[in-house]
């Protein structure tokens, strides 16, 4: 009499295989992610009092999204090495985060000019608002929120806890508005960040 | 069923973001209730050295951080900020990073249960029982 082997789902948590070749990682189609995203808003809508709530729940959605994302993304790109400045995590979210994702790298990364804890990732097309249509009554909603959140997620258990935002920027080459995230670093990371500066300078 | 290592001392500790233990567990079976306290709180001492490690290197394994006595903490990090925290007593430092390669593995797989979050205790009993095969295969 053959044992059948148990499906993937039986199996404890902890014996579950993880796809570490990049050719396994299961891809989810993006009909049923924008079917998924749309649900999820309106569940967000019903129980939200406002634009701002509405963003929030949205955002803490992607901060679990974000924590185990850094862990996993590390895990398959076998990383021997962390990444403790600043520099490094933002990088390293703009070119493999995002692409892993979305399957392109985000189009921008720049430092704000007024302050230097503030940087901006950009992307021109954001793959999740594709789908949303927004009325004019909730003009201010940027359905970026959720990658805020998985942004923030990511930054804040690598140990960057970061104030983070997403905003809609209106392009006069397109029609299409440009979703930037706004990442505004706490003090006690830029405190840290220049004693490891003047460590290595010193 | 128990197993008595000779002559070694292993307590190995999952510390979560918030600086308290979310999984400790006794690899040598059952001590008396001082040295438990003791190496709990030993444990506890090197985090400090720990933090400093770790933002100075860009190294996951940390190597031994901290020294009490006779006893070893070496340490290891995860990209996601959990440090792995072993009070050993002279083990070989490739048969550590053997283990705390794995048990890396293995945390990642609980950490991607929605329900858990990075403050919760790890309290499955799997992960318990293969916390503790992998020390004797790798510690010996």
């Amino acid at each position: 009499m053959s044992r059948a082997v148990p499906s993937k789902h039986a199996l404890n948590i902890i014996d579950r295989p993880i796809a570490r070749n990049k050719l396994d990682i299961p891809t989810v189609s993006l009909s049923a992610f924008a079917y998924l995203f749309s649900e999820l808003i309106s569940y967000a809508m019903d129980r939200a009092a406002s634009i701002t709530e509405l963003e929030d729940r949205l955002d803490r959605v992607g901060y679990d999204v974000g924590c185990r994302m850094l862990e996993l993304l590390s895990y398959r790109e076998k990383a021997t090495r962390r990444k403790p400045e600043i520099l490094d995590m933002l990088k390293h979210i703009h070119s493999a985060a995002w692409p892993y994702m979305f399957g392109k790298t985000a189009d921008d990364l720049q430092q704000a000019n007024a302050a230097d804890d503030e940087y901006m990732i950009s992307d021109n097309d954001l793959l999740l608002g594709r789908f949303i249509s927004i009325p004019k009554s909730y003009s201010s909603f940027v359905p970026g929120s959720l990658v805020a959140g998985i942004v923030r997620g990511m930054l804040d258990s690598a140990g960057f806890p970061a104030r983070v935002s997403a905003h809609f920027v209106e392009q006069p080459s397109s029609s299409k508005p440009t979703t930037t995230i706004l990442i505004k670093f706490d003090a006690s990371v830029m405190q840290r960040q220049a004693a490891l500066d003047a460590a290595k300078r010193g | 069923m128990s197993v008595v290592v000779p002559g070694g001392v292993l307590t190995f500790v999952i510390v979560g973001q918030q600086d308290h233990p979310i999984y400790e567990v006794d690899l040598t079976g059952p001590k008396e209730q001082q040295t438990q306290y003791l190496h709990q709180f030993v444990l506890h001492a090197s985090l400090d050295a720990v933090d400093e490690a770790m933002w100075s290197s860009k190294e996951l394994h940390l190597k031994t951080v901290d020294r009490f006595n006779n006893l070893f903490v070496t340490a290891y990090v995860t990209p996601g900020n959990a440090r792995f925290l072993l009070l050993h007593d002279g083990k070989s430092d490739d048969a550590i990073r053997g283990f705390f390669t794995e048990v890396q593995e293995l945390y990642l797989r609980i950490m991607l249960n929605p329900f858990h979050t990075a403050s919760t205790r790890i309290t499955s009993k799997p992960f318990d029982q293969k916390v503790k095969m992998l020390a004797k295969r790798m510690l010996g």
